[in-house]
């Protein structure tokens, strides 16, 4: 028998190679050139979904029996400012969202507005960045309605939602672009299961961006601004969780 | 002397002779493959501790039944090691598109260059008789065939074409089935493995697979002499050991 003998040396030297590797990766992630070309993936995905695959393509939508029994609610369960309170405690009759930035006619639009909306209902799959997924039925205008309504700008590129919900004191935000804010599964759920949006879901209007990840959904929305450009919104990524913890803008993946 | 391909350098050929293994493409492709493969398997683990829990179905969360519970994934095995889910996930996602666009060249490559017929299957690589005594062989450290040094044996054949044309796709395609860009897209990911919980359990099930595989593999390596097996894995050349 021909026992080649494994040499321990090598063995070490591929199990430390290994490691060095993975120190490596740390490593490489602070050179701000490596940054760049790893942070391009989110729009390299974001071009090939666009460019391969129709892209007014519906998320699956699901019956009635396969909803989640429990919804998990995440991120702010209540944002718990004053002003905030004080909507509660009226039923949102003092609840304005205000539409604006690139449009023709800004519009300061009560909750009672919204809902005399032609209204969408969905039954779909929310997947948190984290992994999990829970299906839930949404209902409310689509976006696009209320955008063309406020006669949406041709420069304008892009839609940011401010909320009532404070991230170190300042209102969360996030933005779409205009290719999923007029998709026709992109709504202002005022409901979600049948009922009136929960405090803990983001009463009263919550942003349904279907095709994308859990934190692109903007809970207590109460701004639309419409923009050529995410420059001038936060730090220019787009969002809380892209400006502060580097989420991917594109949430498609 | 070298002999220029293996399939013309069929038989005999002595201990000591060097012959051309591998083609460039393979090599190529193999070692792009490693290096995605590494940092796929790392910021996985990574991503998986942000919610360690899996599911089968369409959905699954925190009140929902988890059939596994994994363990937190210490730093040492995870990219980047201190959890930060929006670095593993850049990681993740941009080799993803290395690893998915460099298997399908490399598939095409090798239909194109006859690469695959060396894994083409003979009467002997699927009886059961063959097979034993091929799993005794390696047993007993014997990986090459003596009239036939280069060939692929039966169990590497099919450890190949399993990684290759099923686990490999099968991460692709659960990988894929993950996004809620592709679901919409492509619904027929999610029919295919029965919703996105099960994608991502299918997804997590064959990562560790191949992670087993990696390591087999590079015990083999090791075993049949690595000095020579990863050479003719750089320079294509690789001599017949004795
Ligand atoms: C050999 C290749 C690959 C390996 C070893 C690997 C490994 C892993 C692991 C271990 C996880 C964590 C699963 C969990 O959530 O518990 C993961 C997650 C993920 N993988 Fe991969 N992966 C591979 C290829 C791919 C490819 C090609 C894609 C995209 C096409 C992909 C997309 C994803 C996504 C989106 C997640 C996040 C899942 C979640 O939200 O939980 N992976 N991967």
């Amino acid at each position: 028998m021909i026992l080649p003998r494994p040499s321990l040396h090598r063995r070490n030297l591929l199990a430390g190679g290994a490691g060095l590797l993975l120190a490596g990766c740390d490593k490489v992630i602070q050179q701000p050139a490596a940054r760049r070309i790893l942070f391009a993936g989110d729009d390299m995905h974001k071009g090939l979904q666009r460019a391969l695959t129709d892209r007014g393509a519906l998320a699956p939508e699901f019956r009635p029996d396969q909803m989640s029994p429990i919804f998990r609610a995440n991120g702010t369960r209540d944002p718990g400012t004053p002003a905030y309170a004080a909507m509660v405690a009226d039923g949102f009759a003092s609840y304005r969202l205000a539409v604006g930035g690139l449009v023709d006619r800004p519009l300061s639009l009560r909750l009672a507005d919204l809902a005399a909306m032609p209204s969408r209902s969905q039954i779909t799959r929310h997947d948190c960045v984290e992994g999990w997924s829970a299906i839930g039925q949404w209902q409310g205008p689509m976006l696009g309605t209320v955008l063309k309504a406020a006669g949406l700008r041709r420069s304008a590129r892009y839609v940011v939602f401010t909320c009532a919900d404070l991230y170190n004191g300042q209102p969360y935000y996030e933005s779409i672009d205009t290719i999923d804010a007029f998709h026709p599964q992109t709504i202002l759920a005022l409901k979600m299961n049948g009922r009136r949006l929960e405090v803990a879901h983001g009463a009263p209007v919550r942003l349904r961006v279907e095709r994308q990840l859990g934190y692109k959904h903007a809970k207590y929305v109460t701004g639309i601004t419409a923009v050529a450009s995410l420059d001038g919104i936060g730090k220019g990524q787009g969002g809380y969780w892209e400006d502060n913890v580097d989420y991917d803008w594109y949430a498609g993946i | 002397m070298i002999a220029p391909a293996p399939d013309v350098a069929r038989t005999g050929s002595p201990p000591g002779t060097i012959l051309r293994r591998h083609a460039l493409t393979t090599r190529l492709w193999h070692w792009i493959n490693a290096i995605a493969f590494f940092i796929l398997l790392g910021s996985g683990l990574g991503i998986s501790n942000a919610h360690p829990r899996l599911y089968w179905g369409r959905y699954g969360a925190n009140f929902d039944h988890a059939w596994a519970q994994l363990p937190r994934f210490p730093a040492w095995l995870t990219i980047p090691s201190s959890y930060n889910l929006a670095i593993s996930r850049r990681w993740h996602l941009f080799f993803a598109l290395v690893f998915a666009f460099g298997l399908a060249a490399f598939m095409i490559a090798s239909v194109l260059n006859r690469h695959f017929r060396r894994l083409r299957l003979t009467r002997a690589d699927v009886s059961p008789a063959h097979l034993a005594e091929d799993v005794r062989d390696h047993w007993n450290f014997r990986f090459h065939d003596a009239d036939d040094p280069a060939a692929y044996n039966s169990l590497q054949k099919w450890s190949y074409i399993l990684v290759l044309f099923v686990a490999l796709p099968v991460m692709i395609l659960t990988g894929l089935a993950l996004s809620p860009g592709m679901d919409a897209a492509w619904p027929w990911l999610l029919d295919l493995f029965g919703g996105r919980q099960s994608a991502r359990s299918v997804h997590f099930i064959a990562a560790s697979l191949l992670g087993g595989f990696a390591v087999i593999h590079l015990v083999l390596v090791i075993l049949a002499g690595a000095g020579n097996e990863l050479r003719s894995m750089i320079t294509g050349r690789w001599r017949v050991p004795e």
